[in-house]
């Protein structure tokens, strides 16, 4: 049976990865109507990569892990889920600039292209103790 | 120099924020002589207004020891000049930051009393994260007036800009509108101050040193040939141009931060018992020539 990427890709990213297409791949692949699907050519070379879930918390002052370790080139969605208030979760390093708001997770994907330590803090002021509301993202060779 | 038989005094002034001459602001030299300058008032003459920033009001703490007094001391200091300043703005955090309203509301009444103090009456007030992020601005609001509104001194058009009231540390659409039409009413030559808490430019994102649409309010502001921009915040002096537009950060009254990226993580200076109120302080700008003379002073020197 012949591999059909793009209608894994639908049903996969909707479950927690992303495939990538091509050397070029970082986005989102597109879900495709089944007609549409047996039109298509013989897929190129494809390479698959799903996205290796980190689940982060957010409370006041705290993320927990507050250190979060991933490797160069290895793609990443973060989890994020706040148990008291709306927090925020900026590394701008990495543009990685997103809200956590209670009742619901917020996903963001990044592919870490550098090694470095790289700060990341809550960017929604939260009180008494949000200058302390800070981690770090280690990305290894 | 009208100050110069003075300058002692204002030195002493200086021990307790910054000292800011009207002649040393873009612009503000020439606006009174060049015709068509499109200011409102046109009555340009010399004076000097003080800036001081992030009291923290209601921070207790070992950054700071005498927390309680540190404020008080200030408001003394600057009593006893004999030159007295046209009037005195606090760029933000005028109070700690607490969860319990209630707190908030009495700080903020302990604090305005406090300065009520001042022989100066003209106090110009704006918010700091610690005041407004938590509340979007109420209890702000109804113990000292609107977050941002713009006023005319002398021949000089002054404007407050609100980024701390969205706790993402935005200004927004609505004030960025009124800003782009309150600059409007003045010309492209017009000597104007910007009055803010954050910077408006990235100093350092990853403390958080920014303004989430900065670069558009900055958008707004380069049109005009003469704009100043003073700041707080960062807790320490700090100098910093996008294009023609000098922006100058204020010290604390409370405590001292590091420099930008100096440390693994941003924290306040320890205080140092055989340096008391180190690094809390003071800045006079003036013109001399046309060019911009800044001194710094310490506020255990005052």
């Amino acid at each position: 049976m012949r591999l059909r990427p793009w209608r894994l890709a639908g049903r996969v990213g909707l479950a927690a990865g992303l495939l990538l297409f091509g050397q070029r791949g970082s986005r989102l692949a597109p879900e495709r109507s089944a007609s549409a699907a047996e039109q298509q050519p013989a897929a190129p070379q494809v390479a698959v990569a799903v996205a290796r879930v980190i689940k982060v918390t957010a409370k006041k002052f705290e993320f927990k892990p507050s250190v979060i370790t991933v490797k160069k080139g290895e793609l990443v969605e973060l989890e994020l889920t706040t148990s008291d208030r709306r927090h925020g979760f900026d590394a701008p390093d990495l543009k990685i600039h997103a809200e956590i708001k209670p009742g619901a997770p917020t996903r963001v994907q990044f592919k870490p292209d550098k090694a470095g330590h790289f700060v990341f803090h809550c960017s929604v002021f939260c009180g008494d103790g949000h200058e302390e509301m800070t981690g770090e993202i280690v990305v290894a060779e | 120099m009208p100050f110069q038989h003075s300058r002692r005094q204002l030195l002493k002034l200086m021990g307790v924020g910054g000292v800011v001459f009207a002649s040393g602001l873009a612009g503000a030299g020439e606006s009174g002589k060049r015709k068509g300058a499109g200011h409102p008032s046109g009555n340009q003459r010399d004076f000097f207004f003080l800036q001081l920033s992030d009291t923290h009001w209601g921070f207790q703490g070992p950054p700071n020891p005498q927390a309680e007094t540190t404020l008080r001391q200030a408001v003394a200091t600057i009593n006893a000049v004999d030159l007295q300043p046209d009037f005195i703005v606090f760029t933000g955090d005028l109070t700690h930051t607490t969860d319990n309203k209630d707190v908030r509301h009495t700080r903020m009444a302990e604090f305005r009393k406090i300065v009520s103090d001042l022989r100066v009456k003209d106090l110009r007030f704006m918010p700091g994260e610690h005041d407004a992020s938590l509340d979007a601005g109420d209890a702000f609001k109804k113990h000292f007036g609107s977050p941002y509104y713009a006023f005319d001194h002398k021949g000089i058009h002054f404007v407050t800009v609100d980024n701390v009231s969205d706790p993402k540390g935005a200004v927004g659409d609505a004030q960025r509108d009124w800003l782009a039409g309150d600059l409007k009413k003045v010309g492209k030559d017009a000597p104007i101050v910007v009055f803010t808490h954050r910077p408006l430019f990235d100093l350092y994102p990853s403390w958080d040193w920014a303004t989430q649409d900065g670069a558009k309010v900055v958008d707004i502001l380069l049109p005009y040939r003469n704009v100043t921009v003073f700041y707080g915040h960062i807790h320490q002096e700090h100098h910093h141009t996008t294009d023609h537009i000098p922006h100058h950060s204020a010290k604390s009254l409370m405590f001292p931060l590091p420099a930008p990226g100096s440390v693994a993580k941003k924290q306040p200076i320890p205080w140092d018992p055989a340096q008391p109120f180190k690094g809390l302080g003071y800045r006079q700008v003036e013109e001399k020539d046309k060019n911009v003379n800044i001194e710094e002073l310490s506020l255990s020197e005052a």
